[in-house]
């Protein structure tokens, strides 16, 4: 009782370090809510002579507008809401169409750099510190505005070899029309997702069981397609039949016209993000040092054994974070379709609160929806990384 | 000497235009198949772009409007003040390199010789005689330090801080109409000048509340790294656009009613609030570098917490991730441009205007190979000089 007594009058509490650390935290809290209150009065005090209060009942509203693209039945009679989901869905199909094509583009860029061929290897370093260096705004109104409108009109259309129309309306290229037998197709691909399933786990259970490393992915995709290419064949009519685009007139019938506004934002956003991919490649694959290579080699494994089992799963480590990160970006960029007019997440709600008023409701959204893809997507890559990530003792 | 001779190998292999062919273009069948592809490339590339550079294209969008690209509507009057304040950067840059970086031959050339290139452009005579009184002015600058480098010193480094506010308060002006230099509206700032004083302001104001949020984030105090977690993620998680859009439309919503807010000063904090989140976490990548001794050890010396973080821990945190600062001020530079899209005549905005004039309809190519040309010189010459830099000052090597 003393001691302690004796312990308080020899560091007054102005000096206790845990007492400030508490001390100071409640200031700071304080400090923060006092900050937030002022502006949640503001904001309500500028709301209320504006003569509205916060909710999210507009969203049942008429919306009034129309987008050039949907995915959705959608009219200017729908709602704020559908509005809202076609740009949701606008925003998701760039993004998963940029992110296969700039991994593609941005693995064959990273390897390309390290080619022995001097010609290939210059070219793709050129290429990279081009990209890099350019203001990706700039270099999406660049494609929009200098390239995709610059193309000639369609009575003029440039036509590139399998059916594929340049023109300034867009790009047309032939597209699968459903037939009769599509429905028992989409069966038959079901049961070949099951078949692939099952010999994925077959196989794992096999290299589990053996300690071997047999070619897992190819043979579930190979059993996959073989289900599929069978399927086609086998029916007596085929499933899809494909359309290519016509020229009648003044515009593109048939076939699937890709608009320019969606051309621009995906080649412009792929080009863009394949460059910082193929950087991140590089220094993946220069990350496993020699040694691994020769010592490999030593072992007797062959140069695509060597590729598969030693070089590849140790790249891939270092690769997946930063990976994410660019994947990342890619969908955080695509909000810049607003500068091209794609009518994507952040377009039509910047088209909604324009036509409600409705701001600080729509930003919390489009907030909370970009919020969301980021942590959809680092979970899962997250997820990925912790399943190759090496185990250690 | 002869048994020196039989040593080097046959001529063919020591000299030659074919050996060297033979080893990097085309090592293997794949190899000369991919140089062959690759030489194609480039020369439909580079035909393309020459003829299109120097037939097809009008290049007299951009000369005409030299001057809108680089400071906007800034009034031509005023003109000389812009060309003071650079002439003291200039003044400062060549004195710092005399100062320390005394070797850094390469830099040094091109930083100070940058100016007088640029008279290579359309401009007038009167903005190239500036250009070249710039370069002079720089290299008399590096004549004085390299003079006097241990006297200057510390006047250079006051010098410095106090660019900033010299250079925004020559811009802005500070007399009435009618003065030797009246005040120009923040409205008339544009093109270039508008695209640098965002960087130059975002990342000045950006680095300290970035340290301070790495700090946060790796404190004991539970609040306080919540705090700094959750204002790190959401604006990481948040495309920049939604930023800038909240600094213009909500921004006046949130401020008591009779308050004004400049639109670029908006645009100002929305770059300095966005750009903190990815310092902070570039900051924390470089506290987590180093090695928990530095700690103890300065607690066995008697340093108390903040002693410790700004003598012992931050000095060698910033060192280790200075290649890193730089690529994040790069991708300041170029994310400023998204102010056009709100409406600020920046770069990118006065490129609109530009192509709005009825005599320059249909010249998107022109323009924006213009811009882009801008935006990929400086980038590239900031990550250029930055790893000269680096080289010879050594940094990351200690």
């Amino acid at each position: 009782m003393q001691e302690s007594a004796k312990q308080k009058a020899t560091i007054p509490f102005w000096r206790d370090e845990r007492i400030l650390n508490i001390l100071g935290q409640v200031v700071f809290i304080i400090g923060l809510l006092f900050i937030g209150s002022l502006i949640y009065q503001n904001m309500k005090a500028g709301l209320a002579r504006q003569g509205i209060s916060l909710s999210l009942n507009f969203l049942k509203g008429i919306s009034g507008f129309d987008i050039a693209e949907t995915l959705l039945p959608y009219s200017r009679t729908s709602s704020y809401w559908r509005a809202f989901q076609i740009g949701l869905l606008n925003t998701l199909s760039v993004s998963i169409v940029g992110v296969i094509a700039s991994t593609v583009f941005g693995v064959i860029l990273g390897v390309a750099r390290l080619s022995t061929s001097f010609l290939i290897n210059r070219l793709a370093a050129f290429y990279l510190e081009l990209i890099r260096n350019l203001s990706l705004l700039v270099f999406l109104i660049f494609w929009y505005l200098g390239v995709f409108l610059k193309l000639p009109r369609v009575k003029e259309a440039v036509i590139w070899p399998g059916s594929i129309f340049l023109t300034n309306r867009g790009v047309g290229i032939p597209w699968g029309l459903p037939t009769d037998s599509y429905q028992t197709f989409r069966l038959i691909l079901i049961v070949g997702l099951i078949l692939a399933v099952g010999v994925f786990f077959l196989f794992q259970s096999y290299s589990k069981r053996t300690g071997r490393a047999p070619l897992t992915t190819l043979w579930t995709l190979l059993t996959f397609v073989i289900v599929g290419v069978v399927g086609w064949f086998i029916l007596p009519e085929k499933p899809l039949t494909f359309d290519a685009p016509v020229i009648e007139g003044l515009n593109m019938t048939g076939g699937k016209v890709l608009s320019p506004e969606f051309m621009a934002l995906t080649s412009g956003l792929v080009l863009y993000t394949s460059a910082f991919i193929g950087e991140v490649v590089r220094s993946g694959i220069l990350s496993v040092s020699k040694g691994q290579v020769e010592a490999s080699r030593a072992l007797g494994l062959n140069g695509f054994q060597t590729l598969r089992l030693i070089v590849f799963p140790q790249a891939l480590r270092v690769i997946i974070p930063p990976l994410t990160s660019q994947y990342l970006n890619l969908i955080k960029n695509s909000s810049l379709a607003i500068a091209v007019g794609y009518p994507d997440l952040f377009y039509i709600s910047n088209a909604i609160q324009n036509q409600s008023g409705r701001a600080v409701e729509m930003f919390s959204l489009v907030m909370i929806t970009y919020l969301m893809f980021s942590l959809i997507t680092s979970v899962f890559m997250n997820w990925y990384n912790r399943r190759i990530k090496l185990v250690e003792r | 000497m002869t048994q020196e001779n039989s040593i080097l190998p046959p001529l063919t292999e020591r000299f030659g235009i074919l050996r060297w062919l033979r080893k990097n273009l085309f090592g293997s069948w794949l190899d000369a198949a991919l140089t062959i592809i690759g030489a194609f490339i480039i020369y439909w590339a580079v035909t393309g772009l020459l003829t299109w550079a120097f037939t097809v294209a009008e290049w007299k969008v951009v000369s005409v409007n030299l001057r809108l690209f680089m400071v906007g509507q800034y009034p031509l009057q005023q003109l000389w003040r812009l060309w003071l304040a650079l002439g003291f950067l200039m003044f400062l840059t060549g004195n710092s390199l005399a100062i320390w970086a005394r070797r850094s031959y390469v830099a040094t050339i091109l930083l100070l010789a940058f100016p007088a290139l640029l008279t290579l452009l359309p401009f007038g005579s009167e903005p190239r005689k500036w250009l070249i009184i710039l370069s002079l002015t720089g290299v008399i600058g590096w004549g004085i330090g390299w003079s006097k480098p241990q006297a200057l010193g510390r006047s250079v480094i006051f010098g410095w801080i106090l660019s900033l506010p010299m250079f925004l308060l020559l811009t802005r002006g500070f007399t009435p109409e009618g003065g030797t230099m009246p005040i120009v509206g923040t409205n008339l700032w544009g093109g270039l000048l508008l695209t640098f004083l965002l960087t130059v302001v975002g990342i000045l104001f950006s680095f300290p509340l970035g340290v301070f949020l790495a700090l946060g984030r790796r404190s004991e105090l539970p609040i306080i790294r919540l705090a700094s977690v959750i204002y790190i993620e959401l604006v990481r998680g948040v495309p920049l656009i939604t930023i800038f859009f909240m600094a213009q439309l909500m921004l006046p919503l949130f401020l008591p009613p009779n308050w004004t807010v400049d639109r670029i000063l908006r645009a100002m904090v929305a770059v300095t609030l966005f750009s903190a989140a990815y310092l902070a976490e570039n900051v924390r990548g470089g506290l987590q570098a180093i090695p928990k001794g530095q700690f103890e050890a300065a607690h066995a010396l008697g340093l108390n917490g903040a002693q410790t973080m700004v003598y012992i821990i931050l000095p060698q945190a910033l060192r280790l991730i200075i290649p890193i600062l730089v690529g994040q001020f790069i991708a300041v530079f170029k994310d400023t441009a998204l102010v056009a899209i709100v409406g600020l005549f920046d770069l990118v905005g006065i490129a609109k205007t530009v192509l709005a004039q009825p005599d320059f309809l249909g010249l998107q190519r022109e323009v924006y190979v213009f811009i882009s040309l801008i935006y990929w010189v400086l980038s590239y010459g900031m990550s250029y000089l930055s790893q000269q830099l680096e080289v010879k000052l050594g940094v990351g090597n200690r």
